[in-house]
């Protein structure tokens, strides 16, 4: 217990250090050293307190920061909200915030086991699963077959009484979540959709070919079917719940895949006693994450930031760009930034899996290292642009007023530099 | 020519996009088309669901790249229909990429299961050491007459041709079929480890599979405005060539 109590301290010293000197938020290194000293430390931090775990491909932070504003009503959260979504960071997220009841913590996909076994947590929100550029290597059927058997062993939860066991909440519109998730012992469904289809198919289960109709999918070579979800959006601004739940919510991150991802929080602050009426207006706070979304203001310009990893979260991106003009004016230019260096992934041929022909009629610009690929696919696409070779040319290219950004990990991250912290 | 090829227009056949998709192969399609149209010639593309049937009178077959479970599934479909060697018979021509090269050849290896190919290249697969990731510049067969081939590479197979298949290109840069070669070629068969997608960097790939497909010289493919494919070329061959 003295080894944990000194890792933990040395957590919080090397994190503070870490963000005094400047050299990043801390959230990563601080955890690494006290792991160091105390492998287990994860597993003595979250000893005694509640916890939810939000894992996925998309997301997942978005879904985290919207959970721990629900959870907060019951008193303070730790989370690990800057996405340093590992081990480390996790470590980290719980040693800075002892006194915290609760804690939701950002997971990496591959990392679901490890923290699962670590953190014993009472809720597991499980998003969707799609190609990601660090996992083009990486089937992602091959995740949800591993997510199935991780899942399959909260069965074997023997030492806690059934009721204490992990529950977990799933997206049904995700064929390969819902395969994962069907394993465990307690599952909630949610309809938390799926713009994204190229990923689900083929069945999970026997490798039949899945069929679809609206929302709803089957397999034909066996019995996995879309399970009943008994929460989703109503519509727009309502989420409908078990009992006849019908609960306003009114977001200001746009976009329909964050109502849906509110759905799942909502879900998953009820599991731990929080009533969608009171955890409704804490969602509505949420108005960027780490820059997510954030709007800034520039030379007269209103900048609104978008982050697109992957090619279903350029789908949802585009699903949030602005289309609506006041009377008479055009529709706001468009700014997309492609990077491909390591973290982003190196291979670009996902911007063929995007179509971007919902862009046609704004003025589109592009940029980022990789300005040429997205050239090329434009043209094929069919969609006029304009190349810049830098952000500050994209400014200054375009006329005073609104300008919606969507660039991938890296090129976001310059484009942040650039406007300083934009929060 | 079997009566169904309709010379009123190009039929592009793109083969179980649902199963051999994974890594932007539709643009394949898109640019062999959009290259089609710019010559004012009129484009049917036609995706073709692992459930239905390959129609046997297409012009150009497209066949994309997948993951193991899929990939397994659409060589036995593949097989099992017969379509598409059924249109290479009558002068069809093929442009496959990535995993489609190793289905189209004779067997490929799924961890340890051999499995049988479509038969089109005379070419056998099997696993490499490692997986091969990153960009790839090869020097194409001086007989096809194609500047420098470029695009990126992600692919644990490796392919050994056989003596009725040529190299596409000899490797500058990366891996290919084994280090030294890449891709394979053999009548209007073509096939590539490359995606990117392929033809995105190398649009006298695109126009040499179209001039197949027409039965015209790739001299006589009148040229088309293509200032931002070469600025891509020159950016990506500039990027990874050893000077
Ligand atoms: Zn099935």
């Amino acid at each position: 217990m003295v080894r944990a109590q000194l890792a933990t301290a040395l957590v919080r010293t090397a994190a503070r250090l870490s963000r005094m000197t400047g050299r990043g938020d801390g959230s990563v290194i601080g955890g690494r050293i006290g792991l160091a000293v105390e492998p287990r430390l994860l597993t003595v931090l979250a000893r005694g307190r509640q916890v939810a775990l939000v894992s996925g491909t998309n997301g997942k932070t978005t879904t985290t920061r919207l959970l721990t504003a629900a959870l907060s009503t019951l008193g303070p959260v730790a989370s690990n909200s800057y996405g340093a979504n590992m081990p480390t960071g996790h470590t980290t997220a719980l040693a800075q915030s002892p006194n915290a009841q609760h804690a939701v913590l950002e997971v990496d996909e591959h990392y679901l086991r490890t923290v699962l076994a670590e953190t014993r947590p009472q809720v597991v929100a499980l998003l969707n699963l799609s190609r990601d550029q660090l996992d083009r290597a990486m089937e992602v059927g091959m995740l949800a077959d591993r997510w199935r058997e991780v899942l399959g062993a909260l069965r074997q939860q023997t030492d806690v009484p059934p009721h204490e066991r992990t529950h977990v909440v799933a997206n049904a519109d995700d064929p390969l979540v819902t395969w994962a998730a069907s394993a465990a012992p307690r599952v909630t469904w949610v309809a938390a959709g799926q713009r994204w289809q190229e990923d689900s198919w083929v069945c999970p289960q026997c490798g039949a070919h899945l069929k679809r109709e609206g929302v709803d999918w089957a397999c034909p070579g066996c019995d996995l079917r879309r399970p009943e979800p008994s929460w989703w959006l109503a519509d727009d601004d309502t989420v409908a719940g078990p009992d006849g739940l019908r609960q306003p919510v009114s977001l200001q991150l746009p976009g329909r895949v964050n109502r849906s991802n509110a759905v799942t929080a909502l879900a998953a602050a009820s599991l731990f006693g929080v009533r969608p009426a009171d955890a409704a207006p804490r969602l509505a706070e949420v108005a960027s994450i780490a820059g997510r979304y954030a709007t800034v203001e520039r030379d007269g310009r209103t900048i609104r930031l978008l982050l697109a990893k992957n090619p279903a979260g350029w789908l949802e991106a585009f699903d949030m760009v602005d289309r609506v003009s006041p009377a008479g004016a055009a529709p706001p230019p468009v700014l997309l930034s492609i990077n491909a260096r390591v973290v982003d992934g190196l291979d670009t041929s996902w911007l063929y899996d995007v179509d971007y022909a919902s862009l046609r009629g704004h003025r589109v610009l592009v940029t980022g290292d990789r300005r040429f690929d997205l050239a090329v696919r434009l043209e094929v696409n069919e969609v006029p642009f304009e190349v810049v070779d830098t952000f500050t040319d994209a400014l200054a290219a375009v006329p005073p007023g609104r300008l919606e950004v969507i660039a991938n990990y890296t090129a976001f991250q310059d484009i942040r530099a650039e406007l300083g912290r934009a929060n | 020519m079997p009566t169904d090829r309709s010379d009123s227009h190009l039929r592009i056949v793109w083969v179980y996009p649902d199963l051999l998709s994974t890594y932007g192969d539709r643009g394949n399609l898109l640019i062999l088309a959009r290259r089609a149209q710019a010559r004012g010639i009129d484009v049917e593309t036609i995706p073709i669901a692992y459930d239905e049937p390959i129609p046997r009178g297409g012009d150009i077959y497209l066949v994309g790249g997948g993951e193991d479970r899929p990939q397994t599934l659409a060589a036995a479909r593949m097989r099992a229909d017969g379509g598409l060697t059924a249109a290479v018979s009558q002068g069809a021509a093929v442009l496959a990429v990535c995993a489609g090269i190793q289905l189209i050849g004779e067997y490929f290896h799924i961890e340890d299961k051999q499995i049988a190919g479509a038969g089109l290249l005379d070419l056998r697969s099997d696993r490499g050491d490692s997986r091969a990731v990153g960009e790839l510049v090869g020097e194409v067969d001086p007989r096809l007459g194609l500047p420098l081939l470029t695009g990126f590479e992600n692919h644990g197979g490796r392919c050994h041709l056989g003596p009725a298949a040529n190299p596409l290109a000899k490797v500058l840069v990366g891996v290919g079929n084994d280090g030294a070669t890449e891709g394979a070629w053999a009548g209007k068969v073509v096939g590539t480890y490359l995606h990117g997608p392929a033809l995105s960097r190398n649009p006298a790939l695109a126009d040499l599979v179209l001039s197949w497909a027409l039965d015209v010289p790739l001299s006589a493919m009148p040229p088309i405005d293509d200032t931002w494919p070469e600025r891509l070329r020159a950016e990506r061959l500039a990027a990874v060539m050893p000077r």
